[in-house]
């Protein structure tokens, strides 16, 4: 009898369609929602696709980086440069920002490779300062202080006039309104992107590093490579967030942009509660993150504590998140990456969970 | 003709010579067993000849090629294949999946080329009814037979076992000696480490005897097992 592989569940099919579904009313948001709506989908779907690097560096890659601001903040610094400096069209400045933190990504993984866990997070960390102090040297962009987008150049940004003819709405809604639709196309990109990865015979390659580096070693994985690989394309896609994130404010200085607190510390409490090691975590855990954020606004430094108090007990009670938590209660997995043989001898499923 | 040779191979961990001086060679299509006490240097010799480790002196060829500087990743594509003395599953990957890192990137093929191949490799090993269960879940026995499914996986033509059936019932390691007769069968150059002497023996066509990183026996194996030294040494046995 022949042998099949399956990785679809009844969940997972269900999920597609909803999921579909879904995303068609994400892209028809802006035709009947106001613009501070807009604004925190816009919010929402930048920390998601942040989320989703950082879980993929650290959840799938085992590389725990406290660092990833570098990348935020080189991303943001390469489009105010590549628009101010170069007269480029900020939605072209975009994707091509992302090829700035690259750069700074590879000395970064050069010198952070040698570090292993806990060295490893503060060594990034420390990467990060640096290029935070390198860039507030730089005058023609507002050194310490940092600098705006001018005017003319997000108000004739590319599709923004579209956009306030087809939808009726002033210059400042259309560029909220252009915004979220590139977030919202990036974050897809990038859970769609990440999801094929695992597929590959390269993610199984990455979760077999992740369990055992000597073992993977010994069946031909290119381990260095695999580290390589998930650490190049998490600063690229982090840079391409940062940039466009940096779009939308149309502010920037270098503390803001290389801040730990924004762009690592909220990540990696997004990723934490939601579930790491999931594509569905950092999907759950950025809605409660944004819940947490939009009930405590008014609290000051409450609100940087009880997020500190709700992580330790998540950490306490659901190590795995709360996607963790109930996909072990339910066997629930929406993205399901696990592959089940069946058929031959296995027909007859009395021994198979 | 040689499918493994080894030339004056030595190992030191920092004063502690491991491996010293270790010459031998292996005819393709045969089955040596290596014993010797604990802390000999048989394991070292394994992680020697697989590349995880990398020797001080010496030379290690495999089928006619110097190896010496390659590493374990490239040794493994070019058919050297192996079972760790501790089982080492990916644990959160289900047994199948844990064939398919082996089958898809120790022989860097795609997922679909090796789907059949690792379901026979489960059905020889006996693992088939447990293919979809987390590894980190298996009992010792289904952990010992996943390495050595593992190891089959990527096709190897030099398979080096290390003490797989430590730790054994009789009846486990008679079922799993059954496996690795007929792996053996099939025309796989086997090097197996094993404290277990009657599982061993029962294999192995040649024996090499290690005693502090150095050779001190190798051949038949009855004569090696019935030389004085080999009895003094490896047995303590006072003759």
């Amino acid at each position: 009898m022949t042998y099949f592989v399956t990785t679809q569940t009844p969940a997972s099919r269900i999920a597609t369609v909803a999921g579909g579904i879904l995303i068609l009313l994400l892209f028809a948001l802006p035709f009947f929602a106001g613009r501070g709506t807009i604004r925190d989908m816009f919010f929402i779907l930048t920390m998601l696709t942040l989320a989703q690097f950082w879980n993929l560096l650290a959840g799938y890659g085992g590389l725990v980086s406290v660092g990833q601001q570098a990348f935020v903040g080189a991303g943001a610094y390469a489009l105010f440069a590549l628009v101010i400096l170069g007269g480029l069209d900020p939605v072209l400045a975009v994707p091509l920002a992302g090829g700035a933190a690259l750069a700074v990504a590879v000395p970064t993984a050069f010198f952070a490779f040698r570090l292993n866990g806990a060295y490893f997070a503060i060594g990034t960390w420390v990467i990060a300062e640096v290029v935070r102090l390198i860039v507030a040297q730089w005058k023609s962009l507002g050194g310490g202080t940092g600098t705006s987008l001018p005017r003319d150049a997000t108000r004739d940004m590319w599709f923004v006039e579209l956009i306030e003819a087809s939808l009726g709405v002033r210059s400042a809604a259309a560029r909220d309104i252009l915004a979220y639709w590139i977030s919202l196309v990036l974050a897809l990109a990038t859970i769609g992107g990440i999801y094929w990865l695992l597929r590959t015979r390269r993610g199984l390659a990455l979760a077999a590093v992740r369990d055992n580096v000597d073992a993977a070693r010994s069946v031909g994985v290119d381990a260095a490579r695999m580290k390589w690989i998930v650490f190049l394309t998490s600063a690229f896609g982090t840079g391409v967030t940062g940039a466009l994130i940096y779009l939308q404010k149309a502010r920037i200085s270098p503390d803001a942009a290389f801040s730990v607190t924004d762009w690592t510390a909220y990540v990696i409490f997004i990723v934490v509660i939601g579930g790491i090691g999931t594509i569905e975590g950092p999907i759950i855990g950025v809605l409660i993150f944004f819940a947490l954020q939009s009930l405590l606004a008014d609290y000051g430094s409450w609100y940087l504590m009880t997020l500190g108090v709700l992580a330790i007990i998540v950490m306490l009670v659901a190590p795995r998140g709360l996607w963790g938590l109930l996909s072990e209660k339910t066997g629930l997995h929406l993205f399901p990456i696990r592959r089940r043989l069946q058929g031959g001898q296995l027909n007859r499923s009395e021994d198979t969970p | 003709m040689n499918i493994l040779s080894l030339d004056g191979i030595s190992k030191s961990f920092g004063a502690l010579k491991v491996t010293d001086d270790v010459t031998f060679d292996v005819p393709k299509g045969q089955a040596l067993g290596v014993i010797g006490p604990n802390g000999a240097g048989k394991s070292t010799l394994f992680n020697l000849i697989t590349g995880n480790l990398r020797a001080d002196a010496g030379r290690v060829f495999f089928q006619g090629r110097d190896v010496t500087r390659v590493p374990a990743m490239d040794r493994c594509l070019s058919g050297v294949g192996r079972s760790f003395q501790i089982p080492q599953p990916f644990a959160k990957l289900t047994v199948y999946e844990n064939l398919l890192v082996a089958a898809t990137h120790g022989r860097n093929l795609r997922e679909s080329a090796v789907q059949a191949d690792c379901a026979e490799v489960l059905e020889r090993t006996e693992l088939i009814r447990r293919a979809n269960v987390p590894a980190g879940q298996l009992s010792l026995l289904e952990r010992k037979r996943l390495e050595l499914a593992r190891a089959m996986a990527t096709h190897p033509d030099l398979l080096l076992l290390d003490e797989i059936a430590g730790g054994l019932t009789e009846g486990e390691c008679r079922a799993l000696v059954g496996t690795i007769k007929d792996i053996h069968a099939r025309g796989v150059t086997i090097i197996w480490i094993e404290h277990v002497l009657h599982a061993l023996t029962s294999v192995v066509e040649r024996l090499l005897v290690l005693d502090f990183g150095r050779i001190i026996g190798i051949g038949d194996p009855d004569e090696i097992m019935a030389s004085k030294e080999v009895r003094e040494i490896y047995l303590g046995i006072d003759v």
